[in-house]
């Protein structure tokens, strides 16, 4: 339970809420596209698949809901999840076969 | 796309349609931080605001953890804010598709800026070079609308109507399961492969760093396999 007092707790949204903003306007609103170089650019195209799997892998291997223990059922959904993705390109297909796997493992593997 | 001439209109509602996907990993989400929000004696409005202004749903569930805990104030912000640090990879990555645009309509696409709608436009500007200024905003757009009013009427039903979900519903898993969908697309391609596999392990392996900076130092290192790979391709190809 939170005990902070009503100030406090809106203080904690205010500020995340302003900071998070600055951040997602930062080089959007900052740099100019004209004069971005074209390294920057070229590793900025990976942007997506560098940070996005990493955010993931924590949570397939370590699952909180387990206490840390690897879970079969969650590690065969991620698979299955990635696998459809890249064999569909689709990320309709990858969700699905995601959940899926996920339920059926959970069922069947308890 | 076959026309390069369809309208933003159109461009809006083809963002709208391809967000589709997400009704199954935003709704959860945004019931399970209803339900929790609520169990650590948020009110409702505090909880709506959370969802409403900050919008990015791990540092939420971050924030109320640590509130929980009774942590110091200025670690609660500073933890939750980063979480969100990869927005800022995100935001440099969109100046060369936003970064003509007035700068009115860069701060209100800043508001849109949230993982589902980054992987979504990323893959379909990549996809579809031809597309103008104009029809990758309404496309990027179009995919925070579907998502938005989604997010804050799940949150709202969490709040209100919740009851601890069990955790045997595995609610959890539909937030890597979200992010695997989102990057999976992209790895057919070689180079872009081998940047997920450097996210992967680097994260692995840099878990001991805290408030979660192995991540970005690992999304660094898997940008720059992702290109050397690229190039090296390149030159073996010629």
């Amino acid at each position: 339970m939170i005990t902070a007092s009503q100030l406090s707790v809106w203080f904690v949204i205010l500020a995340l809420a302003v900071a998070t903003y600055l951040i997602r306007f930062s080089f959007l609103g900052l740099l100019d596209a004209e004069k971005m170089p074209r390294w920057l650019e070229r590793h900025l195209k990976f942007v997506g698949v560098a940070v996005m799997p990493g955010i993931a892998a924590p949570a397939v291997f370590w699952p909180d809901a387990t206490g840390g223990d690897p879970d079969p059922a969650r590690l065969l959904a991620a698979l299955a999840a990635l696998l459809v993705g890249i064999w569909r390109r689709s990320v309709l297909a990858s969700v699905a076969a995601g959940l899926v796997t996920l339920y059926a493992g959970l069922f069947l593997l308890g | 796309m076959p026309d390069k001439n369809f309208s933003s209109r159109q461009a809006f509602w083809l963002g709208f349609r391809d967000a589709l996907p997400f009704l199954l990993i935003v709704v959860p989400f945004g019931l399970l931080f209803g339900v929790v929000g609520k169990e650590a004696g948020l009110s409702l409005l505090q909880v709506m605001a959370f969802s409403g202004l900050v919008v990015a749903g791990a540092s939420q569930f971050t924030a109320v953890a640590l509130l929980t805990d009774h942590a110091p104030l200025l670690i609660v912000v500073l933890t939750a804010v980063a979480v969100n640090l990869r927005m800022a990879m995100y935001s440099a990555a969109l100046v060369p598709h936003f970064g003509r645009a007035p700068l009115g309509l860069r701060a209100v696409l800043a508001y849109f800026l949230i993982d589902q709608t980054f992987a979504m436009g990323v893959n379909k500007f990549a996809a579809d070079p031809g597309m103008s200024l104009g029809q990758k905003m309404a496309y990027f757009s179009g995919a925070f609308w579907f998502m938005m009013p989604l997010w804050i009427i799940a949150t709202y039903a969490g709040s209100v109507f919740g009851a601890a979900i069990p955790p045997e519903y595995a609610l959890d898993f539909a937030v890597p399961i979200c992010f695997i969908a989102l990057s999976a697309p992209a790895m057919r391609s070689f180079p872009y492969f081998v940047a997920g596999v450097v996210s992967i392990a680097g994260t692995l392996a840099l878990a001991f760093i805290p408030f979660k900076l192995g991540l970005m130092i690992a999304a660094v290192l898997a940008m720059i396999a992702g290109a050397q790979t690229e190039s090296w391709m390149k030159r073996r190809a010629q």
